[in-house]
């Protein structure tokens, strides 16, 4: 948990790895355009919710349900920015 | 991951058993009659009928395995934690179906009449069990992730395996044994 605030972007990266699964290849790939949410088939209600559950643990956060929305998936930028807002890293 | 961990440590000689909580998989009993209590129950029951000198605990396991044995839990988990996951999901779900729920009207729900989570019908008593229990390790070697490289197969969206971190884990458990 200690380094994820010297480097969310990482720290994301790994989360989303464990939870999807992307390989390096994708997760090399992976930019602040990147589309997530409608663009990875595995992205379903069930993985969102442990995708959340994840970045709680790693960021050592309590997010909101309301918080988890679309526009918060729509792509790898959009979902960094919202993680770095609620840590304040 | 477990199969291949038990394959692993027969190959070093050491018996193991997975049970089956009642109510889950082969059991004839209703999962929705089920609590954490006699989940326990049942554990340590299963423990002495094998005749168990050690036990191994994975995740939510922590919360139900028979915790006077001597052994190793793996990154145990606070009942609240699953629990909150499952209603998200749930939330979600019905978010996407054009349906809203909140997850502190489902919980008082399932706290009072039971509720249907992840494919699950849990009763009131587990709900309850579920918000407050915590690991039960005592004593026993907390074994964490990192310790087994990569990343954590419980939180794969899609069934994953990976034998290395099974392996490593059972020269783990070989290793200390008799630690």
């Amino acid at each position: 948990m200690d380094n994820a605030v010297s480097s969310p972007d990482l720290a994301l990266r790994e989360v989303l790895d464990a939870v999807l699964a992307l390989g390096t290849a994708r997760l090399a790939a992976l930019g602040t355009d990147s589309p997530l949410f409608g663009a990875i088939p595995e992205l379903d209600s069930m993985a969102i919710a442990t995708l959340f559950g994840a970045i709680e643990e790693r960021f050592d956060l309590f997010l909101d349900d309301d918080a988890i929305s679309a526009e918060t998936l729509e792509t790898y930028g959009t979902l960094l920015d919202f993680v770095r807002a609620q840590c304040g890293c | 991951m477990l199969a291949t961990t038990m394959r692993e440590l027969d190959a070093r000689g050491i018996d193991s058993f997975l049970p089956d909580l009642p109510g889950t998989n082969e059991s004839l009993q209703s999962f929705s009659a089920q609590s954490l209590h006699g989940w326990r129950t049942a554990m340590a029951l299963a423990a002495r009928h094998f005749a168990a000198n050690r036990v191994l605990a994975l995740r939510g396991g922590a919360l139900v395995f028979p915790n006077t044995l001597p052994g190793w839990v793996l990154e145990p988990v606070m009942g609240a934690t699953l629990l909150r996951r499952m209603l998200r999901t749930r939330v979600l779900a019905s978010r996407e179906a054009g349906r809203h729920e909140d997850s502190a009207t489902l919980l008082a729900q399932g706290r009072e009449e039971g509720i249907e989570l992840a494919g699950y019908y849990l009763g009131p008593a587990l709900v309850a069990g579920l918000e407050s229990a915590r690991p039960l390790d005592e004593g026993q070697r907390e074994i964490r992730m990192t310790e087994l490289g990569g990343s954590a197969l419980w939180l794969r969206a899609e069934p994953g395996e990976d034998a290395a971190q099974s392996v490593r884990l059972a020269q783990i458990v070989a290793e200390e044994f008799d630690a």
